[in-house]
């Protein structure tokens, strides 16, 4: 398994099988009672290039190229879940969506999706075309 | 009773839990607009061959600097939450450097606020990151 990088250590990021966790930790409030949003789109941003990165191996570079969070309901002080959905990975260009929740799958609290750029490894030159009869 | 950024909304940024874990820090503030910086650190690493700092943090940034744009808009403490935030990523952060992130209100309407901003790492003319996003005020 490919190790997390410091900054998901930072949000305590976890794995439950295919399941990312953010378990509850009060660093990661925002206004009172409430987890911050920059702590739930961060844990969905990481668990998706964690995700991508195990679909494609670590000789991938991932670059992300935006993200788009939407917030559909508070964050409350408890654990976090995720689930990524890799919707398609390219030769160039990966498009995820990922989606955080708490009660249940059911009730999402935010959803993502990540557009990212793929640098895969130098490929030797191809042969060049057949010539013309 | 006065306004006074300078005071209320350093107080504010300190008081979040969340900014404290990243390191957050207030920098300046004005009509409808926030700037907020991030101090290079470790435990922000997304990257560890580079050192480049994770794009989530930088988001976590221009969230609380849209959200404070919000209020320096309103000119008043209102609760508000994010509808929706995008954050366009133009080219990593120089590892080691302090990113910026200034945010402003360009529209507020009873019950919406639309904001933009940037986020740069010394040079506001090569940012790294842009945002647009829309809040809601929960107790309008």
């Amino acid at each position: 398994m490919i190790p997390l990088p410091p900054y998901a250590a930072t949000l305590g990021l976890r794995r439950d099988g295919e399941t990312f966790v953010m378990p509850f930790d009060p660093g990661l409030i925002g206004a009172p009672e409430r987890l911050h949003g920059g702590s739930i789109a961060g844990f969905l941003e990481v668990a998706a290039i964690v995700a991508l990165r195990e679909r494609l191996g670590a000789g991938v570079a991932i670059k992300p190229v935006n993200v788009t969070v939407d917030y559909l309901r508070v964050g409350l002080m408890r654990d976090t879940f995720a689930a990524v959905e890799i919707t398609r990975a390219g030769r160039r260009v990966a498009n995820l969506r990922a989606t955080a929740w708490q009660d249940g799958r059911d009730r999402p609290i935010a959803t993502a999706t990540i557009n990212a750029l793929l640098e895969r490894p130098a490929e030797p030159p191809s042969p060049p075309p057949p010539a013309n009869r | 009773m006065s306004f006074d950024p300078a005071t209320i909304v350093d107080r504010f940024v300190r008081y979040v839990p969340h900014h404290r874990t990243l390191g957050l820090r207030f920098l300046a503030a004005g009509d409808g607009w926030a700037e907020l910086e991030l101090p290079y650190a470790p435990h922000l690493v997304a990257y560890p061959d580079t050192g480049v700092i994770a794009s989530g943090a930088i988001f976590s940034l221009m969230d609380s600097a849209s959200g404070i744009s919000v209020i320096m808009a309103l000119k008043r403490w209102v609760q508000h939450a994010t509808l929706d935030l995008r954050a366009d990523y133009l080219r990593p952060a120089t590892p080691g450097a302090t990113v910026v992130g200034r945010a402003e209100t360009y529209k507020l309407t009873r019950s919406v606020a639309f904001v933009r901003g940037i986020a740069h790492d010394g040079d506001p003319a090569r940012p790294v990151a842009h945002v647009t996003g829309t809040f809601m005020m929960t107790d309008a």
